[in-house]
């Protein structure tokens, strides 16, 4: 392609407070509409909003994890715009001193680190939802103000992205460190993780910007990954016929997989910005920040890149297991316990731990499968073979019960014994002489057969080294 | 002298003295409105119910010797932006014409605990914007002194009610002027307090960074009791201050000796009516005689105070108000079945706002928008710190300031309603308080050659009503200007 994509998103997280930004209400998730609302979040006459101090701390914590500078006051401003979801048509947000300006996030891609600008983080209010009712027909709407009030983020990238790829891992790190410090529980299905694309191409080699359009409505990163496809495949087309890309606003139709005007640049509100009279700013002293700072983990990518070098995993495993930092606190825990390798401990876990966990769908914290147990197992395995282990594994998950008592309920050490295992071959051979004479005469997989049927007799407790060496060397024999 | 010409501290005497009970006061109060208030027009509406019915239980809980609390049984009003659970509150707008708060505004919260009885709802300047009670969607308020003249605005009702006897006390608000500029025109006394004095929850915003609840009474020992009630910390507003409460009321006659009074030039000049002028001087030749010193002091900003206001306020006002839009409460206009949701919007709000309203909206909205920001509201803000700053320096060397609330007296119905320019500079020299935030009282301190009273202004320190209180007490108990009631008031 000719072209060079540059593009930036926003990204709006809600806060996992109790109560609502500017009001006692609570946020919980899923309610009867109106349920949770009062003359506040409904902007009745007269109503003023006060702080939420916890929404504040959680911002200025995200703001300091994404490397932002932090002012020595953060101060509210009233974005104007009219819109039945708005209880006051206006929205209490920041705009002339936001709590953190010109961070950034190292992102991942390929192996390859870039750091991309993170423009400013603010905290601003929700908004409602408007319900359509189903018959086309119907000459009303209705508006649900439960979510109206709660706390939201909002992280503003620099235009710094080039790639599907880059926007991808930013997203997925954002989201990861938003998780890790705590801030928000970033569920897309309940919209709690939103993003807006902005996306403009450009001849490659030029620079300067090409005219940008904005997408909103993007509630999953699949929705951000598809829509950036579209809107290259669409602009560099539009391009290529030597027309011009219009400064505009689309809108993300998931149904439909297209993207459609959804204001022109000359409709674009004026929001009319203003300080919020009814708000003080807030003073943000270096104790306080330090304070913020010091509660604040150690992040994913750097996780990630300390597993690969401490630990000798692949940058992808690595990956993997700092994706969720319970993940990786666990398997922390089981290096910290156990004297195999780490690299060992990490397949398990990725193999293992990752597959019952999906298949239970619970989170790893209710995983009847403790860090000590598996270390247990993995030390088990060599009495037991890597097959028995790997069963055992399924019935410590399913029960609960640890490796030891698994495999002595179930008699499952593996078969060491020579003499022992001499006599089940001796009787696999004379049970399965057609098998023996293909063996004999170069069909090598009948060899296979042979050491599963004796598996079979052994319950698949016989040492597979020396059940195979046994098998050759018996066969051998008989020529 | 007849029960309903009392002020708010003697009829809570003698309703503790159980000289005569709550529901008697209630009972003569609602007599004598029945009468005055078809001339005087200052109520939105009477709580005659809930009056009743809460004088009775303040009774009850005097015979049963029980405690009450400091405005026990004292009959109040309260300005109809201020909101009353399960009393109709209208900012005398249509937009809010059938609005019923489910929940009370802190100072009616405060004044309830205290015992009051709410008397009913003032009228007002729809959404307190104007200086002479006319904006109102409902009915024109009259000066008790000259019903021909108007009360003042925007808290005329209140002001009105007070002055022709109808309440004993009122509450008003105050974003420009509107609590002290009444009072001059109607005979009271009308406090501002500091921005941050008086919790503005449930107050319904005009100008969130000017608007300030306060007293306006009979004299000025009932405005340090209702400011003391209304007063302190509430944590549903951010503006309010956390700081203690003093005692207004106590030594509230005593006053230090060396009381310096700044006298500033730009308040004394053309523009100024003759007698009030001449009112004033009189008035500080009183002060002097009680051995306070009066400086002459320039506050060189303060002709610029009336524009950075209209920026300021309307820019705010367009804002506060857009969220009556008929969506969830308040006047919705009846539509088309072809129109869409921005036709309910501008339908509803065409019809719902009077014409003063929608001008000061498309100000504010002129005033914020991209490319007028830094022109307008930026530059107001900045004029407002050097008023500020004008007034700090002041403060170095003076107690407080004294100089007229109003250029003119009360002036007839009608005369400035096709002049909006000329009614804005009703509030010249009321305005710099507010922009400033500190307190502001004002008080009557003669008659013009009409009859109309005169109102003297004193400006104080932030949070120092304590002194600006015992400045205007000083006054009052060297004068009887305070005492004279309107014709209107004479028994038929």
């Amino acid at each position: 392609m000719k072209y060079e994509v540059v593009m930036g998103l926003e990204t709006h997280a809600e806060l996992n407070t109790i109560s609502k930004l500017f009001c006692g209400c609570s946020t919980k998730f899923g309610s009867e509409p109106n349920t949770q609302t009062c003359p506040i979040c409904l902007g009745l006459p007269g109503v003023l909003p006060v702080m939420n101090e916890r929404a504040f701390e959680h911002s200025l914590k995200a703001a300091i994890a994404l490397g932002c500078e932090i002012g020595r006051f953060a101060s509210f401003d009233r974005k104007n715009y009219y819109y039945p979801d708005l209880p006051k048509n206006y929205q209490i947000s920041q705009n002339y001193f936001n709590i953190g300006n010109n961070g950034y996030v190292d992102i991942i891609v390929k192996g390859e680190e870039k750091r991309l600008g993170i423009h400013n983080v603010h905290l601003e209010e929700e908004a409602g939802k408007l319900i359509h009712p189903e018959k086309s027909d119907a000459d009303y709407s209705l508006v649900d103000f439960n979510r109206a009030g709660v706390p939201l983020l909002e992280i503003v990238t620099e235009p710094d992205m080039r790639t599907i790829e880059e926007v991808e891992s930013y997203m997925q790190i954002l989201k990861n460190v938003l998780l890790y410090i705590g801030v928000s529980d970033c569920k897309m299905q309940e919209g709690s993780l939103r993003f807006e694309a902005s996306i403009s191409l450009r001849e490659k080699g030029s620079d300067v910007y090409g005219n940008r359009v904005e997408i909103k409505n993007l509630n999953s990163m699949k929705a951000v990954s598809k829509v950036i496809a579209y809107e290259i495949s669409r602009q560099s087309d539009l391009l290529d016929n030597g027309k011009e890309i219009l400064m505009e606003t689309r809108l993300w139709d998931e149904v439909n997989a297209v993207s459609k005007r959804m204001r022109a640049k000359e409709e674009a509100h004026d929001y009319r910005y203003f300080p919020e009279p009814d708000l003080l700013p807030v003073l943000i002293d270096q104790k306080w920040i330090d304070e913020v700072r010091a509660t604040i983990p150690e992040l994913p990518v750097e996780k990630r890149q300390r597993f690969v070098k401490e630990y000798s995993l692949s940058d992808y495993n690595a990956g993997i297991l700092t994706d969720d930092k319970s993940l990786a606190d666990y398997f922390e825990e089981c290096v910290g316990l156990s004297q195999d390798s780490p690299k060992e401990l990490g397949n398990w876990i990725i193999n293992d731990v990752l597959r019952e966990l999906n298949e239970r769908k619970v989170n790893i914290q209710k995983f009847a499968v403790t860090p000590k147990m598996l270390v247990e197992l993995i030390k088990e395995k060599t009495a037991i073979g890597n097959a028995i282990a790997k069963e055992v594994f399924v019935e410590m998950a399913n029960t609960g019960k640890d490796a030891p008592s698994i495999v002595k309920e179930k008699d499952l050490t593996q078969m060491d014994d020579a003499s022992e295992l001499n006599d089940v071959v001796v009787k696999v051979i004379e049970e399965n002489p057609n098998a023996v004479e293909d063996y004999k005469s170069g069909k090598k997989n009948a060899l296979a057969f042979l050491i599963g049927q004796t598996m079979k007799a052994t319950k698949g407790k016989a040492n597979p080294k020396l059940l195979t060496e046994i098998l050759k060397e018996k066969i051998t024999g008989l020529k | 002298m007849l029960l309903h010409e009392l002020t708010a501290s003697q009829i809570r005497e003698k309703i503790t003295k159980r000289e005569v009970t709550a529901r008697e006061i209630v009972e003569k109060l609602l007599e004598w409105i029945k009468i005055k208030e078809p001339l005087v027009k200052s109520y939105l509406c009477l709580d005659e119910e809930g009056a009743l019915s809460k004088a009775k239980e303040i009774d009850k809980r005097l015979n049963n010797g029980n405690k009450v609390g400091l405005l026990a049984g004292v009959p109040i009003a309260i300005k109809d932006n201020m909101c009353t659970a399960g009393i109709k509150t209208t900012c005398a707008s249509k937009i809010l014409g059938n609005f019923i708060p489910p929940y009370d505004a802190f100072v009616v919260k405060r004044i309830k605990e205290e015992d009051a009885i709410i008397i009913g709802k003032t009228n007002l300047d729809e959404f307190a914007m104007g200086s002479s009670t006319e904006n109102s969607a409902y009915q024109t308020t009259r000066n008790p002194w000259d019903i021909n003249c108007v009360p003042g605005g925007s808290s005329g009702g209140s002001a009105a009610a007070v002055s022709a006897d109808m309440a004993f006390m009122a509450l008003g608000s105050d974003t420009g002027g509107s609590i002290r500029q009444p009072a001059s025109f109607c005979g009271d006394v009308g406090l501002k307090p500091t921005y941050g004095r008086v919790s503005r929850y449930g107050l319904i915003a005009f100008a969130s960074s000017l608007d300030q609840i306060g007293p306006v009474t009979k004299d000025v020992f009932d405005a340090a009791l209702l400011l003391q009630v209304i007063s302190g910390h509430d944590n549903f507003d951010s503006t309010c201050a956390a700081l203690d409460v003093p005692d207004y009321m106590s030594d509230i006659d005593r006053l230090d000796d060396g009381l310096k009074i700044g006298v500033p030039k730009e308040f004394f000049g053309d523009g100024l009516n003759a007698e009030i002028k001449s009112a004033l001087m009189d008035a500080l030749k009183i002060y002097e005689r009680n051995g306070a010193k009066l400086v002459d002091l320039s506050l060189p900003h303060s002709e610029y105070a009336v524009a950075t206001y209209y920026i300021i306020a309307t820019a705010e006002a367009s804002s506060n108000l857009a969220r009556y839009d008929g969506v969830r409460y308040g006047h919705r206009s009846r539509l088309s079945s072809d129109s869409n949701i921005v036709d309910m919007y501008s339908q509803t709000r065409a019809e719902g706002f009077g014409n003063e309203v929608k001008r000061r909206i498309l100000l504010g909205n002129y005033a914020l928008s991209t490319g007028y920001y830094e022109a307008y509201y930026l530059k107001a803000s900045k004029v407002r710190n050097l008023i500020k700053n004008d007034f700090e320096d002041a403060f170095k060397k003076v107690d407080c300031i004294i100089c007229p609330t109003c250029p003119t007296p009360a002036f007839k119905v009608g005369e400035k309603m096709t002049d909006p320019l000329e009614m804005y500079l009703s509030d010249i020299y009321t305005i710099p308080a507010n922009l400033v935030g500190i307190p502001g009282i004002s008080i009557p301190c003669g008659f013009t050659s009409a009859g109309l009273p005169i109102g003297m202004q004193i400006l104080g320190k932030h949070f120092d009503e304590k002194k600006l209180l015992k400045v205007a007490k000083l006054f009052e108990n060297e004068t009887d200007f305070h005492l004279k009631k309107p014709k209107l008031n004479r028994q038929d």
